[in-house]
């Protein structure tokens, strides 16, 4: 498509000469085109990564101008008690992609195969991707709660003998919410690995059962290392989303018990929002871009090494 | 599926204990005062009209910006136009963590905090759109265009007549995905917006299971209603829906 493009280069130059407009006027409207995009992405998109990284340096509270401070905010980051613990948090929370990721590649490949009404138990699990996090997250208050449902199937199978406090236990409160995650985000990661089990050429598929591969041998040395792409991609989502979680938290623990469920975003959150301490915030988010750079790029080694290419 | 059955069967049961032992999934009698008392007692329907708002806006103006900046960039050769497109792409992967804090920063100046217009307008340039109209714009064929220029037309004739309507379904297709994104989006409105009467939905929801705490089957209710449009939408338009996410994913 852009060879097409290209091709179409000189002629519509031509055209343009034989019309009398200049270059220049056709440069112009083209700016004009884009004028609202450009200016929109300079103010909310661009400007703030530049400034924002710039902020991280000053000591700034809306009310008095901004006052440079140079490194120390990150320094003090480093005694900060609360940052560990949101840095702890993050991490723990990174654990939820593996699981979402094998998941979701075990239910695309349940969901594809030719049964009646299989679109629709497709579409079940997509529901929860495009229904509000508020939704999702007090439904799952409700059903985390002392009383609530899922204490009273557990007693009733007599998997537990008292309720479990999943929301109110500071060892368990993270999980719970990593649960919630996993729920809402599951049926997302299916359809990406729709696409690319349908991007997959059949014939592979069926040479290597004719060289007589049974079904799990095709499953592991066809069709996943065909998936890389996927993978690699799908996972990568995952990562930034685990990173910078924070609505989850918001509506169902509010980072609490005692911080057991304070993670990074929600710490520059507070920072930002609650304290006003806006450079304080900036130099958080500084850290978590950095954090998450860092582990994109680990991923992108990972997942590519190795890997082979159908396209 | 199961935590929506019972959502629903709370928002349905009639008022009462909500934490039951054995919890009830098929509330006998179903009724509907819940629906009834959540639209009376709180404001709801303000809420309604406030996401529809933000989403009709959001919509609209990301099918413009995006329509007309996908056009030069697919049709248009004049300097400067790959490293835009690539700029455009490219900041996709820039870090939006510290975004966040000077977009509120920028409203403040712009005396835009507590405006429906700040929730909506750093998100007006998706970059899925601009791509996705750009895709949509490539792939048609140039003769249509010079058939156009020999009639006379101007290049905004052309772009309106001509090339508007033959991506109407790219223009659907980011239709289907912006709405469910607006509908929804909860974070953005929580930092911006001040009085609650300007609340969206979501952002009102929390706000009233704060309020009412107690009176878990309104809240239920409300949560209901607030999933009912979403759910409809991506049923009935799944097709289309599904095509948005994966060509967002392949992108």
């Amino acid at each position: 498509m852009e060879r097409q493009a290209l091709n179409r280069g000189p002629a519509a130059a031509s055209r343009t000469v034989a019309r009398g407009g200049g270059a220049a006027a056709r440069t112009t409207i083209a700016y004009l085109f884009l004028a609202p995009a450009l200016l929109l992405l300079a103010v909310f998109t661009f400007y703030p990564v530049v400034f924002g990284t710039v902020l991280s340096l000053f000591d700034y509270n809306v009310i008095s101008p901004p006052r440079y401070v140079g490194f120390s905010q990150f320094a003090a980051l480093w005694s900060d008690r609360y940052f560990w613990t949101a840095l702890r948090n993050s991490a723990v929370y990174l654990a939820v992609v593996p699981v979402l990721q094998l998941s979701a590649i075990v239910l695309a490949l349940w969901v594809r195969q030719p049964l009646r009404g299989i679109a629709w138990f497709r579409a079940a699990y997509y529901i929860p991707v495009v229904t509000s996090i508020v939704v999702v997250g007090l439904m799952w208050r409700w059903l985390y709660d002392e009383a609530g449902l899922l204490n009273y199937v557990l007693l009733r199978l007599g998997v537990v003998h008292a309720p479990i406090h999943w929301l109110s236990d500071p060892n368990l409160a993270l999980y719970a919410v990593m649960g919630v995650t996993w729920w809402k985000g599951i049926g997302y990661y299916m359809v990406i690995y729709l696409a690319g089990l349908e991007a997959i050429p059949s014939y592979y598929d069926e040479a290597a059962a004719l060289d007589g591969a049974g079904a799990w041998a095709r499953l592991f040395r066809v069709t996943i290392p065909l998936l890389r792409p996927s993978i690699l991609l799908a996972s990568t989502i995952s990562i930034l989303a685990a990173l910078r979680v924070f609505e989850e938290i918001y509506v169902m623990t509010g980072g609490g018990p005692i911080f057991s469920t304070y993670t990074m975003f929600y710490y520059m959150f507070d920072q930002a929002f609650n304290s006003l301490h806006l450079g304080y915030a900036a130099a958080i988010g500084v850290v978590l871009a950095a954090i998450t750079a860092l582990f994109s790029a680990v991923n992108f080694r990972l997942m590519r090494t190795g890997g082979l290419s159908y396209y | 599926m199961f935590p929506f059955l019972w959502l629903l069967a709370t928002a349905l049961g009639s008022r009462g204990a909500v934490f039951a032992f054995p919890p009830v999934l098929i509330p006998r009698p179903a009724t509907l005062a819940n629906f009834a008392g959540v639209w009376q007692t709180m404001p709801i329907g303000r809420f309604f009209v406030n996401t529809i708002y933000i989403t009709g806006m959001g919509i609209v103006l990301t099918l413009l910006v995006s329509a007309l900046a996908g056009y030069p960039l697919a049709r248009m050769r004049f300097p400067g136009r790959d490293q835009i497109f690539y700029a455009i792409v490219g900041s996709l992967m820039l870090p939006q963590h510290v975004g966040l804090i000077l977009n509120f920063v920028t409203m403040m100046r712009l005396h835009l905090v507590d405006t429906y217009a700040a929730v909506y307008l750093p998100s007006l340039a998706s970059v899925f759109g601009i791509f996705l109209l750009r895709q949509a714009y490539l792939v048609i064929p140039s003769e249509l265009e010079d058939a156009a220029r020999i009639d006379g037309a101007g290049e905004l004739r052309l772009w309106a007549q001509v090339m508007l309507p033959l991506v109407t379904p790219a223009l659907a297709t980011l239709a289907i995905v912006e709405f469910s994104g607006y509908w929804n989006s909860f974070l953005w409105p929580l930092i911006v917006l001040k009085s609650p009467d300007r609340y969206p939905l979501a952002v009102g929801l929390l706000y009233l299971s704060g309020l009412f705490a107690h009176n878990t089957r309104y809240v239920a209710a409300g949560a209901v209603l607030m999933t009912l449009p979403v759910v409809v939408v991506f049923l009935a338009l799944q097709r289309y829906f599904l095509r948005g996410i994966m060509l967002g994913a392949v992108k």
